[in-house]
C-alpha cells in the first residue's frame, strides 16, 4: 500500500491518425499506454500501480468515431461512446441487444467518456490484481483470489488457469453473440478477427484480456446483417441498479421463424470465465426447436457443466443457467 | 401548541452555496505558499516499525517536512495513534510528507525506507478470543470506551459446537440483567433461538477527511470537515498539543459524516503537525477514496446469539442477548451495548440479560456510524420477532405494537430508568393505516410471472437527546438576533432549524435572525455536535434557556427604563411592550444599546458561573457588543429520550435473479414535534436509503490470511444509487410531543436507517416464503442460493467475508 494515491508524471502524445497512433505505439512499445475514456486507466494510474512512460491519447482520432452502415450490418469506431450507441438510431434497430448492453454499463458519467474500444479492452476487475499485489495476471507466481481464504465472489467459475478474474465487460458477450468482427491495425496494417477470438484467457496470456498486440490498436467493431433484428435478451444481474459490474450478465441472439421454430442463435455470459462463456450446447438445444418453458429450462440447465466454482461464487451456476433460461424463454416469434 | 417557526418550512442560508457548488469545503481551500501533504500508510495489518529512514526524501527537491510518530502527541492505547509505530490495521498511517507539490510529496513517499517487523494479525474476532489466538495489538484483545484494554482467551469449551454455526459464549466483558430470566422463558409460548451476524460497514462519507492547516502568531488555523464546531475543540488542542484557545477551526460544511466526523478523529490534526513542522507554512493534506476506507472509521460488526420468548398474544417476556463486538484495532464505540439497550427500548421485554464483548481486530478503527449498534440490531432481532409472529400467528404489525414502548416505557439498560416519551405504538399504528397494510400484506406471496412480493415492517431506536450544554445568543444594537451555534453543518440544516428555538421564544422574525457558525472565532458555545440523533433535543433546549435569559434581561431593561415590574412586560415585534399599554414600548435595537450601558450581566461582562470554558470564553470575546443571553441547559429531564422510527416496505422479488425492486416504502418518525418539515423528510428519505444500503449491499470484506481489504472504492463498496430508491417513498411523523423539551422535540437521524434496513431485510425473508438469513448484509448471492436451495459460501458466523 504505503502510497496510492497521485498519478505519476507521464509524455502525453495526442495523435490525430490511427497511423500516428499505431507509429507512436511502435516507438513506445512496452512504455506505452492507450487512453480512451479514461475510466479504467485513471484509476490504474492514480493507485500508482501503473506506470506507463508515454500515454497515448486516442481521443483526439476522428475516424476512430461513429457509427457507420456496412453491408447490411453496422460498422461502430473503437472511440464512439456507450451513450452515442444507447441512443443510436440505426443500433437501436437492428441490434437493440447492443444499445441495452450499453446503457446499463456502469453510470450515465460514465457511459459518457466509456467508449466501445475501452469497455471491451478493459482490464480485469479482480480486486487482488487491482490493489497492485504481485499475482500471476501482475508479473508475479500467485493468485491469491483462488486460496482458501481468497475471496472470490465476483470470480469465475469457467477456464481458471493460474488466474481466476473474469471478463467484466457488458458489451463484450454482445459482440459475441452478434459474430461482430473486431478490425485491428498495427504495423503490418488491417486484421480482422472474430468477436470470440478477440477475447483471450489467461491459458494464452495471462497479462492480456485481447488479443491486441502492443504496437497495435483496436479501430473498429463490425457487426453483420446475420442477427439484424433477432429476438434478443440482454440483462445484467448486479448487487445495485446502476455503477456496478455484472455478477453474471447474459447476451442472447435468437432468430426464430413465423412459426415460433429457433433457426439460429448465439448465447454468452459475461462475469463467469476469463472471455465471454459461449454456451453452444445451449444453442444447439434450441435449434430447430420451437421454445417452451421445458426447453428454456433444458438450455439454462446445460450452462453449468464444466463450472468449477471458488469458495464463494458456487451462486453463479444457479444464476447463469437461469439467467440463460429466460433469454430462451424471451426468444418467441 | 402552534409556534410561529417551529415546524414550519424555511430555505436556509446555506442551500444555495450547497447546490450551486459554491460551499467551500476543506479541500476547496488555498493558501499562498500552501504546501501538499500525503501519507505513507501501512502495507501491512499488523506489524512494528523498527526503523524510518527519511535521508533520501529529505535530499528531493521540494520536499518540505517529514512527520513521524516521533512528531506528534502520544496518548495511551487503545486511543487511536496520529501516526503509528505498532501499526493494526492495513492502511495505518506511518508518516507524512509535506512538499511543494502533490507529485513531489507521493514520490518522496517512496523514497522512504520503513524497516517493518510484521506481527500476527486477526480479522475475525472469534479467532482472537479462540485459545492462542492472535492479539490485534500487542497490549491486549479486547477494549472499548470504558472497557479497559486487557487481554481475554476462551476456552475450547466454549467453542463446542461452533463448526456447526453455535455461537461460543464465554466469559463476558460486561453484563446486565433484569427480572426472572428462567421464570419469562417458560412463560413463553414461542421460544425463538439463534445465533446472528452482523457486517461492519464503511461511512462512505462523501467530503473526504481532507484538512489544511497553518499557524500564526502561536496559532493554528485549521480547516476540515467535522460534525461540530464545539465539542471537538478540546481533543484537536489535545491532538496539536496546544490549549484550546490556540486552536481556530474552521469547518463550514461538512460532506456527510455519519458519525465518522462527530466527536473528532485524530488524524484532522495531521496537517496541523506538518504545518508546524514547516514553519508554519500552510499544508493541503487531501485524502483520497482509499484512504476515507481505510482510515475513515467503520461501523463495527456483531458475532451473537440471542434467544428470544414469546407470550401467546406476541408479547416479548423473555430476552437474552450475548454479542462480540468486531471492534477494529482501537478504542472504537460502544455499539455492542447499543445492541442490548436497543432491543431493550423497542420490544421493552419482561425480563431480559445482557452480555457483551468488544474484540480487536486488525481491521479499519471503529467508530460510531449512524444508529451504531442500534441498527444492526434493528436488522438482526427484528426478522427474529417475524419468526415468532410467524409461529403464533400474530399479525407482525401488532405485535411490535404490543411490545413498543409508550409514555410509560422504560429503560432497562443499567438501571431501570423512565423514558422522557415514546410514542412507537402511536407511529406504527398511523403507519399501518397510511401503508394499508391490512391489504398489502394479503399481497404476500403473490406471484406474477417469476415475481413474489413481499412485505415487511420494522422498527428502531435511538437515544435522541441530551442536556447540560450551554446557549449563547446575542442582541445587537441594530436589533438583530445572533445565534452562536457549535453544531455542525452536515447536511441536516439543524444548525439553522435548532437555531429557530431562540428566535420562537423571542418572538423575532427569522429574517432579523443571523446564525453565527462555521468558524471558532465567531464564538460559539459549548454544544454538542450534529450526531447522535442528539442535536434537535439538545441544541433547541440550550438556545432556549440562553434565548430565556435574553428574554428576561429584556423585560428588565425595559422595567428599568419604563417603569414597573419586568412581569409587567411582554414581547411582540421584536419589541418590549407593556402589558397594560401598548403605547409604552422600547425596540430590541434600543435594548440592546441601553444593555452595553448597563455592563454587568446584561452585557455579557457578568457570566453564570455554571457555563463550559469554552462558553465562557465566547461570551467574554462577545461582551460589550450587545444584550448578551447566556446560559447551561438546566432544564429538567427526566430520563432518557427515545428516538424512534417504524418503517413499512413492499417489495417484488424475481425468484429467478434474486433481484428486487422496492415498490413501496413508508418510514415513519416519532421524533415528538417536527421542528422542520422539510429537514425531516430528508432525514427520513436519506436515512431509509442509507438503511436499504446496510440491509442489502454495503459490507467490509477482508482476505483474512492476507489482512487487506476488498472494498476501498465507492463502486467496490456499494452504497446505494439514485436507481435503488422505492417507487413509491413516503414518511409521516407521530407527532406527540416530548415532555422534557420546551417545544416538544426529539431527534430522530439514526432509527430511520435501522427501521428501513429491518423492513427491508423482513419483507425479502417475506417473499422467500418465511427464510431468515440471522445474517446482514442480505446479498444478492445470499437470495440466489436461498431461491436454489443451496448452502451458503460463508462460514456460520464468519466475519468481514463475502
Amino acid at each position: 500500500m504505503m502510497i496510492k494515491d497521485v498519478i505519476p508524471g507521464f509524455e502525453l502524445f495526442k495523435p490525430k491518425t490511427v497511423a500516428e497512433a499505431v507509429a507512436l505505439l511502435g516507438q513506445h512499445k512496452k512504455d506505452a499506454w492507450k487512453l480512451a475514456g479514461g475510466n479504467d486507466s485513471l484509476s490504474w494510474f492514480k493507485d500508482r500501480v501503473k506506470r506507463p512512460k508515454a500515454v497515448i491519447d486516442l481521443t483526439g482520432i476522428a475516424e476512430l468515431k461513429g457509427v457507420r452502415e456496412n453491408a447490411g450490418g453496422l460498422e461502430i469506431g473503437a472511440l464512439t461512446t456507450l451513450t452515442e450507441i444507447e441512443n443510436n438510431a440505426a443500433v437501436r434497430k437492428s441490434f437493440r441487444l447492443l444499445a441495452d448492453a450499453a446503457g446499463m454499463v456502469a453510470s450515465p458519467q460514465i457511459r459518457n467518456t466509456g467508449t466501445l474500444g475501452g469497455n471491451v479492452g478493459q482490464d480485469a476487475r479482480c480486486w487482488y490484481y487491482r490493489s497492485g499485489l504481485p499475482c500471476y495476471r501482475a508479473g508475479g507466481t500467485t493468485c491469491f483470489a483462488d486460496t482458501p481464504e481468497g475471496q472470490n465472489r465476483e470470480h469465475a467459475i469457467f477456464d481458471a488457469s493460474r488466474c481466476v478474474a473474469v471478463s467484466p465487460s457488458d458489451v463484450a458477450p454482445v459482440l459475441v453473440a452478434l459474430d461482430a468482427q473486431m478490425v485491428i491495425r498495427g504495423p503490418g496494417g488491417e486484421r480482422v478477427v472474430k468477436a470470440e477470438d478477440y477475447f483471450i484467457g489467461p491459458r494464452v496470456d495471462i497479462t492480456k484480456m485481447t488479443q491486441v498486440k502492443d504496437d497495435e490498436l483496436l479501430v473498429a467493431v463490425r457487426i453483420p446483417a446475420t442477427y439484424a433484428g433477432a429476438q434478443f435478451h440482454f440483462e445484467k444481474v448486479t448487487d445495485r441498479k446502476s455503477w456496478d459490474f455484472a455478477l453474471v450478465n447474459v447476451a442472447a441472439a435468437v432468430k426464430v421463424d413465423a412459426g415460433g421454430v429457433v433457426q439460429d442463435a448465439r448465447i454468452a455470459c459475461g462475469g463467469v470465465s476469463c472471455t465471454p462463456k459461449r454456451f453452444v450446447a445451449a444453442e444447439g438445444a434450441i435449434k430447430g426447436k420451437k421454445v417452451d418453458a421445458a426447453l428454456a429450462k433444458l438450455a439454462g440447465d446445460s450452462t453449468g457443466r464444466g463450472a468449477r466454482p471458488l469458495n464463494y461464487n458456487h451462486f453463479k451456476v444457479p444464476l447463469m443457467a437461469n439467467l440463460v433460461m429466460r433469454a430462451v424463454r424471451d426468444a418467441k416469434a | 401548541m402552534t409556534y410561529s417557526l417551529i415546524g414550519k418550512n424555511f430555505i436556509p442560508a446555506d442551500m444555495v452555496a450547497k447546490v450551486t457548488g459554491a460551499a467551500k469545503y476543506a479541500n476547496d481551500f488555498q493558501m499562498e505558499g500552501m504546501l501538499y501533504g500525503k501519507m505513507m500508510l501501512s502495507p501491512m495489518p499488523h506489524a512494528r516499525v523498527r526503523s524510518i529512514d527519511t535521508s533520501a526524501a529529505m535530499k528531493m527537491k521540494g520536499v518540505v517536512a517529514i512527520i513521524t510518530p516521533d512528531d506528534v502527541p502520544q496518548f495511551p492505547p487503545p486511543a487511536d495513534p496520529i501516526l503509528y509505530r505498532e501499526p493494526t490495521f492495513a492502511g495505518a498511517p506511518i508518516l507524512a510528507v509535506a512538499a511543494e507539490s502533490e507529485e513531489i510529496a507521493a514520490a518522496a513517499i517512496e523514497a522512504i525506507k520503513v524497516d517493518f517487523e510484521q506481527l500476527k494479525h486477526v480479522i475475525d474476532p472469534l479467532d482472537s478470543l479462540y485459545p492462542g489466538g492472535p492479539d490485534a495489538f500487542s497490549g491486549g484483545n479486547v477494549a472499548n470506551v470504558r472497557l479497559p484494554l486487557q487481554t481475554v482467551k476462551w476456552t475450547a469449551q466454549d467453542f463446542q459446537g461452533f463448526d456447526q454455526g453455535k455461537m461460543p459464549m464465554g466469559k463476558p466483558a460486561e453484563t446486565w440483567a433484569y427480572g426472572d430470566l428462567d421464570a419469562g422463558f417458560k412463560k413463553a409460548k414461542v421460544v425463538v433461538e439463534r445465533s446472528f451476524y452482523t457486517s461492519s460497514t464503511s461511512h462512505h462519507s462523501m467530503e473526504t477527511r481532507s484538512s489544511m492547516a497553518y499557524w500564526q502568531n502561536g496559532k493554528c488555523y485549521l480547516f476540515g470537515s467535522m460534525q461540530s464546531q464545539s465539542i471537538v475543540m478540546p481533543s484537536l488542542a489535545r491532538w496539536l498539543g496546544v490549549k484550546p484557545g490556540d486552536v481556530i477551526f474552521i469547518s463550514e460544511f461538512c460532506g456527510g459524516g455519519f458519525g465518522s466526523k462527530g466527536s473528532g478523529y485524530c488524524e484532522l490534526s495531521m496537517a496541523g503537525h506538518l504545518s508546524k513542522k514547516a514553519n508554519g507554512r500552510p499544508v493541503m493534506l487531501r485524502m483520497s477514496r482509499e484512504e476515507e476506507y481505510l482510515i475513515g472509521k467503520k461501523r463495527a460488526g456483531f458475532q451473537g446469539w440471542v434467544k428470544a420468548g414469546f407470550a401467546e398474544n406476541g408479547r416479548m417476556v423473555a430476552l437474552d442477548l450475548y454479542c462480540v463486538q468486531d471492534n477494529g484495532p482501537n478504542q472504537g464505540f460502544w455499539d455492542f451495548r447499543n445492541c442490548g439497550h436497543s432491543i431493550q427500548i423497542v420490544f421493552q421485554p419482561e425480563s431480559m440479560r445482557f452480555r457483551g464483548m468488544s474484540v480487536l481486530t486488525n481491521t479499519p478503527p471503529g467508530g460510531p456510524q449512524r444508529g451504531p449498534g442500534e441498527n444492526q440490531t434493528a436488522m438482526m432481532i427484528e426478522p427474529i420477532v417475524d419468526e415468532a409472529a410467524r409461529q403464533l400467528g400474530v399479525d407482525r404489525v401488532e405485535i411490535r405494537r404490543i411490545n413498543a414502548p409508550d409514555n410509560d416505557g422504560f429503560d432497562g439498560y443499567d438501571a431501570k430508568k423512565v423514558l422522557t416519551s415514546a410514542y412507537l405504538k402511536d407511529a406504527l399504528v398511523k403507519g399501518a393505516k397510511i401503508f394499508n397494510w391490512e391489504e398489502k400484506k394479503k399481497l404476500s406471496g403473490i406471484r406474477k410471472g417469476s415475481k413474489v412480493i413481499g412485505v415487511g415492517v420494522g422498527s428502531a431506536f435511538h437515544a435522541a437527546g441530551s442536556n447540560g450544554f450551554d446557549g449563547l445568543v446575542r442582541i445587537t444594537p441594530d436589533g438583530k438576533l445572533h445565534v452562536h451555534q457549535g453544531v455542525g453543518n452536515l447536511g441536516t440544516f439543524s444548525w439553522a432549524s435548532t437555531a429557530r428555538a431562540a428566535a420562537e421564544v423571542l418572538g423575532y422574525s427569522w429574517e432579523n435572525v443571523e446564525v453565527a457558525r462555521g468558524r471558532t472565532d465567531r464564538h460559539l458555545p459549548w454544544m454538542i455536535g450534529q450526531f447522535g440523533s442528539n442535536t434537535a433535543y439538545t441544541a433547541t433546549r440550550a438556545n432556549y434557556v440562553a434565548a430565556m435569559d435574553a428574554k428576561n434581561k429584556l423585560l428588565e431593561i425595559a422595567a428599568q427604563m419604563l417603569g414597573g415590574a419586568p412581569a409587567d412586560y411582554d414581547l411582540k415585534g421584536e419589541r418590549i411592550v407593556s402589558k397594560s399599554d401598548a403605547g409604552k414600548s422600547i425596540s430590541f435595537a434600543d435594548a440592546a444599546k441601553k444593555a452595553i450601558e448597563l455592563g454587568g450581566k446584561y452585557s455579557g461582562k457578568e457570566l453564570p458561573g455554571d457555563i463550559n470554558p469554552m462558553t465562557k470564553a465566547s461570551a467574554s470575546a462577545l461582551s460589550g457588543s450587545g444584550l448578551v443571553g447566556v446560559a447551561k441547559d438546566n432544564l429538567a429531564k427526566r430520563g432518557m429520550v427515545p428516538g424512534l422510527c417504524a418503517g413499512f416496505c413492499m417489495i417484488e422479488l424475481d425468484t429467478e435473479t434474486g433481484d428486487f425492486e422496492i415498490a413501496e416504502y413508508l418510514g415513519v418518525a416519532d421524533c415528538g414535534t417536527v421542528m422542520h418539515p422539510d429537514g425531516l423528510q430528508s432525514q427520513m428519505h436519506g436515512g431509509a436509503v442509507m438503511g436499504f444500503g446496510l440491509a442489502t449491499t454495503e459490507r467490509i470484506v477482508y482476505d483474512h490470511a492476507l489482512g487487506l481489504p476488498a472494498n476501498v472504492q465507492f463502486d467496490q463498496s456499494k452504497p446505494p444509487t439514485f436507481m435503488d430508491l422505492p417507487k413509491v417513498f413516503k414518511w409521516a411523523a407521530a407527532e406527540g410531543p416530548d415532555r422534557d423539551n420546551p417545544f416538544g422535540i426529539k431527534g430522530i437521524g439514526e432509527p430511520i436507517q435501522g427501521a428501513a434496513a429491518a423492513a427491508l431485510i423482513n419483507a425479502i425473508s417475506d417473499a422467500l416464503g418465511g427464510h431468515y438469513f440471522h445474517r446482514t448484509p442480505v446479498v444478492r448471492d445470499m437470495i440466489v442460493n436461498a431461491l436454489a436451495k443451496r448452502q451458503q459460501s460463508y462460514r456460520p458466523l464468519q466475519a468481514s467475508t463475502m
